[in-house]
């Protein structure tokens, strides 16, 4: 059974059953319920309407609830508004259901388990694995998310920049256990593009699709860091990579820039260089100077050093790193580049071993101590 | 079965046989040493004796209650503080002689010139749940 396939029936499921009247943090959990149910049963029975399946089994479960806990009479109430059987509109409410697990009202980290769970239909077992929790901890932190989002009117317009982050950090943050993330925010990220026609949902899946095609190229076989330039670009995904294009250029087309397509156009830009030699560094620039028209962010312009080290020169890359904040992740790393390229190999040595110091995570450190070795190796021959 | 905590200093461990600073490796010897790291914490996931691996910043911060309505103090990093832990690996096995064997082999992980490092590792036994018989 396909999992995955299973899985997407999930928010259209949810929105049913609150369309009908059930409570959100109630008719989440009935849709869970069915999810187990159908994994269990569909193998040997498949149904021939899985999202009927799914409904019926949801909606049985949330009255059996009900009638555990609550008034008889509101679940009456609730048996005599149930809509006949049949086919369950296919334009479903998702749009709303992301919203909801998005809001603003909750913390990151609760938007991002509220999501995964009730639109992306994952376990909390599976949530926790993957952000390397206790299992209680996480089926708090969702209860906890859905008490904070029960007030929400369901049919609130919401803001589908809080959307997009909450799926930027799934892609971007999903760490291990047995679900893939970033494969997981890229199957949410359709689906909301699927539901709403929005520059910024297609930027950001396209973003997502090219940085995705290049996964298999980004590590060693051992586990270490390839950088981009040093990446064997026959191992990048080039169906991924054109899909993730020309869903970009139809995004660029309608003339809405966001951040997401910026973001996208400087991986495109990546990703149609045949060499890490011909990449396009000058459009790549401008680009950055888009980015950092939209977002004002000091990440932005010290990525932007960089590719002004490559467009005109590593003095102009130092140049433009003059006036940022030495203490900004990475800003040694890059500083380190820098002056390698411009032949200071003592110091570009000092600062690969100072970011390794200040690197966020082991495969970075381990990286950029490679890079103060190599250096210090070629220095004492 | 006890819980063992394998520590790793930064500083405040006697030092070690070879003793040279990572960057001062050739970027090969760095390798083999990330490998040996890794292969050993899956030898102990194979055997069921892994229970927890986690690096540390180098830096942090320390940080005080101030008093009621303040916000806390915070201090540091104390670039004097003797001990500094580099991080730590948990492991749960049959006795100590075995809790022994294993922070040896951790210890002859490779560095400089391909040889065992010889690092102090600190190994520290967990408080464990009272047990259920008592008399």
């Amino acid at each position: 059974m396909d999992e995955a396939l299973l899985r997407s029936l999930t928010p259209g499921v949810l929105a049913v059953l609150v369309r009908r009247g059930a409570d959100f943090a109630a008719a989440e959990d009935a849709v869970q319920d069915a999810l187990v149910e159908a994994i269990r049963v569909w193998p040997a029975d498949p149904p021939r309407d899985p999202k009927g399946w799914l409904v019926t089994v949801a909606w049985r479960r949330f009255l059996d609830a009900t009638r555990a806990d609550a008034a008889r009479r509101r679940r009456e109430d609730l048996v005599d508004e149930e809509p006949p059987p049949g086919p369950v509109p296919a334009v479903d409410d998702t749009l709303q259901l992301y919203f909801l697990c998005a809001h603003p009202s909750l913390t990151p980290s609760s938007a991002v388990a509220l999501t995964l769970r009730a639109v992306g239909g994952l376990t909390t077992r599976q949530i926790a694995q993957a952000y390397l929790v206790p299992e209680a901890t996480m089926a708090q932190r969702i209860s906890r998310a859905k008490r904070t989002v029960s007030g929400v009117r369901f049919d609130q317009p919401g803001d589908v920049a809080t959307v997009l982050r909450v799926l930027y950090l799934v892609f971007n943050e999903g760490y291990s256990g047995d679900v893939d993330l970033a494969a997981e925010a890229i199957r949410l990220t359709r689906q909301l593009a699927a539901a709403i026609d929005h520059p910024e949902v297609a930027g950001l899946l396209a973003l997502m699709l090219l940085h995705h095609a290049r996964r298999a190229a980004r590590t060693a076989p051992d586990g270490a860091l390839v950088p981009l330039a040093e990446q064997d670009r026959g191992r990048w995904d080039t169906t991924l990579i054109a899909e993730g294009i020309e869903i970009l250029q139809a995004a660029l087309a309608r003339d809405r820039l966001g951040e997401f397509q910026a973001q996208a156009a400087i991986a495109a830009l990546h990703a149609d260089a045949p060499t890490a030699g011909e990449t396009d560094w000058v459009q790549i620039v401008e680009w950055y100077d888009e980015l950092a028209r939209l977002t004002d962010s000091p990440v932005v312009r010290l990525n932007r050093a960089v590719a002004v080290g490559e467009a005109d020169g590593p003095r102009a890359g130092l140049a433009a790193l003059a006036g940022l904040d030495d203490s900004l992740p990475r800003y040694a790393a890059v500083a380190a580049y820098l002056h390698e390229r411009d032949g200071d190999l003592a110091t570009a040595a000092r600062l690969y071993a100072e970011a390794a110091r200040m690197a966020p995570n082991l495969a970075e450190r381990d990286h950029l101590t490679r890079q103060a070795a190599r250096l210090n190796a070629r220095r004492g021959r | 079965m006890a819980k063992y905590l394998l520590l790793k200093h930064y500083r405040g461990a006697p030092a070690a046989v070879n003793d040279v600073p990572m960057a001062q490796w050739t970027p090969e010897e760095i390798s083999a040493h990330v490998r040996y790291m890794n292969e050993f914490a899956a030898r102990l996931e194979e055997t069921g004796e892994f229970v927890d691996g986690q690096a540390l910043a180098p830096e942090g911060t320390f940080v005080r209650y101030d008093g009621e309505g303040r916000p806390p103090v915070t201090d540091g990093p104390f670039a004097e503080t003797k001990d500094l832990i580099a991080g730590w690996m948990v492991i749960d096995v049959d006795s100590y002689e075995r809790a022994v064997e294993l922070a040896g082999e951790l210890s002859a992980a490779p560095g400089a010139g391909g040889k065992p490092i010889h690092e102090w590792l600190e190994l520290r036994p967990f408080l464990t749940e009272p047990p259920t018989i008592t008399e």
